[in-house]
């Protein structure tokens, strides 16, 4: 029960980790981007790649996967998703969804279709007893980082400089250039960190998520979940959202297998209908 | 109080210019007979196009016209393709009755799920069809004592049609049934569209709030079309699983709604032929990229749309028309 209730834990603050770039581009930004768990894809493939080809260990090579998934994002912020920010929402939709077939073959194609399995360190192996629980050192891990992480976020976004520079550009875009805020350089860098912390999401947790080439469009629906259910007023939202739905997930599974992920899309139509803005709105958000 | 009339004149007539059959409509119907003729090897392959065609021409009705951005339209296909499946398997053999059936069914499908698509914006209806579609191939799968689960619906095999003819393995008599199952709803669909309903829903389309303020209940006339188009989606799935005989999970994939869209956008919307148009475009793009490179052909796919966003979907739809144009002016 207690271990179920741990490992529905670790599971949510992976998904958290992953989907709160798309909380800030979809949930306040308004961007429509089905894309967001490609960055995620690369993050983790880029982990297997060090980590089992070079031999770098696995607490080198995940900031790299941040590093690297948040260049990615930028260069693709500057070069086409610039472009889409003002398109309608049909357009969006067409041009994510092709980005995530081209991302799908593309991985296909260099790397191959089979699942990727990181090397981890051993004693990330371990278990340990805690209060009847049987608690993964690995999962632990995730939780530990997962949650300084939120918290860093939270606190960025809600007393930083350039967390009211975004709420701002946010809200009103031309009255933050007036208030001369460089309305560009927000968004480009938030993107740039939202699609960083994607890759470290995918690269920690492509064990648990599993890494294939199959990733972004099989966990697309689940941080469209985070997202829409969270809602778009900061971080505390998406962060409640996907602890809900990684312990309603894995719990489901193992109780409830017959009926799989079934709860899952009846929870996220039920709370889309009853706040179709989200369980955690804010008044005046988009 | 003349001048009410003159207007009321005026704009009749423009309504009946606009709704009149063009030649380039003849032509196209005429074509797809003629292919019945001269292209007797290319039946299976046809038979696929028009199903496609008339698929996407259900979701031209709730995106060109309705304005309902959705991702899971799928979901009315593959429902309608297992129903017609599981018809001919389990006792309802003849074709057209199980087509009726169908319709009905996803009809009721429709009309259930159009109520989630009435509130919230673009991106809630985008998520919620999007997970409907995704709910339905979950199920299809769970009920693998019905469906076949992965490995499929095996032993469909429908009556003979009108019961004097077979399907045969080239696929003769399922395109001439396929061919004119889909003119008899498009004839309907072209009904419905210039009808004075089809014009209030394409108001809705325009401007919701200021279409319910001249009196037209905004979200009757979404709940009619979206039932209707899952209707026909639901009749083109039906005309697959009895043509083809067979029923994967395939059909409810999420794939197959973003292909759709894809479809859609290539041979535009809003004007109903966009979806036969796209689908024949997509089968021929699709064939050559297959051939180039069988396993990766999505990646391409996937290039096509990043352009068609890129460049700007007006510009390619218009495109045909400015090069008429600039060939007139030469000319």
């Amino acid at each position: 029960m207690l271990t179920n209730l741990f490992d529905g834990v670790a599971y949510g603050m992976l998904l958290f980790v992953i989907a709160c770039g798309l909380s800030v581009t979809l949930g306040l930004m308004n961007l429509i981007n089905l894309a967001h768990g490609a960055f995620a894809m690369a993050g983790g493939y880029i982990t297997v790649l060090l980590v089992n080809g070079w031999g770098v260990p696995f607490f080198a090579a995940l900031p790299i996967a941040f590093v690297a998934s948040a260049l990615i994002g930028l260069l693709l912020e500057r070069t086409l998703y610039i472009h889409v920010y003002r398109k309608s929402p049909l357009d969006q939709v067409l041009f994510s969804i092709g980005l995530v077939f081209m991302a799908m073959s593309g991985v296909a194609y260099m790397i191959g279709s089979q699942q990727q399995f990181i090397k981890l360190p051993e004693f990330l192996g371990a278990r340990f007893e805690v209060l009847g629980a049987s608690i993964g050192a690995y999962r632990l891990l995730i939780v530990v980082v997962c949650g300084l992480l939120a918290a860093a976020l939270q606190f960025i976004i809600a007393r930083t400089r350039f967390g009211s520079q975004l709420r701002a550009a946010v809200d009103d875009p031309v009255v933050a250039r007036g208030l001369g805020i460089n309305v560009d350089l927000v968004f480009a860098a938030t993107f740039a960190v939202g699609s960083g912390l994607a890759g470290l999401g995918g690269a920690l947790g492509a064990e648990i998520l599993g890494l294939d080439p199959t990733f972004p469009l099989k966990y697309m629906v689940y941080f469209l979940i985070v997202v829409a259910v969270g809602g778009s007023a900061g971080m505390m939202g998406p962060l409640v959202a996907a602890l809900l739905l990684g312990i309603a997930d894995v719990s489901g599974k193992y109780y409830l297998p017959q009926f799989g992920s079934f709860i899952i899309y009846v929870l996220m139509i039920v709370v889309l209908l009853w706040r179709p803005q989200g369980l955690f709105s804010r008044a005046g958000g988009r | 109080m003349s001048s009410r009339a003159e207007n009321i004149a005026a704009a009749t007539k423009a309504l009946h210019g606009v709704s009149r059959i063009r030649p380039a409509e003849i032509v196209f119907w005429l074509a797809a007979v003629a292919a019945f003729f001269f292209l007797p090897d290319q039946y299976l392959l046809l038979n696929e196009v028009m199903i496609t065609g008339l698929f996407a021409l259900s979701l031209d009705l709730v995106l060109g016209y309705g304005g309902i951005v959705s991702l899971g339209h799928a979901a009315f296909f593959g429902f309608g393709c297992y129903v017609a499946g599981l018809l001919t398997k389990y006792g309802v053999a003849d074709p057209l009755l199980g087509l009726v059936i169908v319709a009905v069914m996803t009809g009721l499908l429709g009309l259930l799920t159009s109520f989630l698509v009435l509130r919230g914006s673009d991106l809630t209806r985008i998520m919620v069809t999007l997970s409907v579609g995704v709910l339905l191939s979950e199920i299809g799968n769970r009920l693998a004592w019905l469906t076949g689960g992965a490995d499929g619906l095996q032993g469909v095999a429908p009556d003979l049609l009108l019961g004097r003819w077979e399907f045969d393995i080239f696929g003769k008599v399922a395109y001439a049934y396929t061919l004119a199952v889909t003119f008899v709803l498009f004839v309907i669909a072209r009904r419905f569209v210039f009808s004075p309903f089809g014009w209030s829903v394409r108001a809705v389309k325009e401007n919701a709030l200021r279409t319910s303020a001249i009196g037209i209940p905004v979200n009757r006339r979404l709940i009619v079309v979206y039932s209707l188009a899952a209707a026909i989606a639901g009749i083109a799935g039906a005309l697959l699983a009895q043509t083809t005989q067979f029923v994967s999970l395939d059909v409810l994939a999420f794939h197959r709604s973003a292909d759709l869209l894809l479809i859609l956008i290539i041979g535009g919307t809003g004007y109903l032929y966009g979806g036969l148009v796209g689908a024949l475009l997509f089968k021929l793009v699709q064939d050559a990229i297959a051939n180039l490179t069988p396993e990766y052909w999505e990646f391409w796919i996937g290039l096509i749309l990043v352009s068609i966003v890129m460049i700007g979907r007006e510009r390619i739809v218009g495109l045909p028309a400015f090069l008429l144009k600039r060939l007139r002016g030469v000319a």
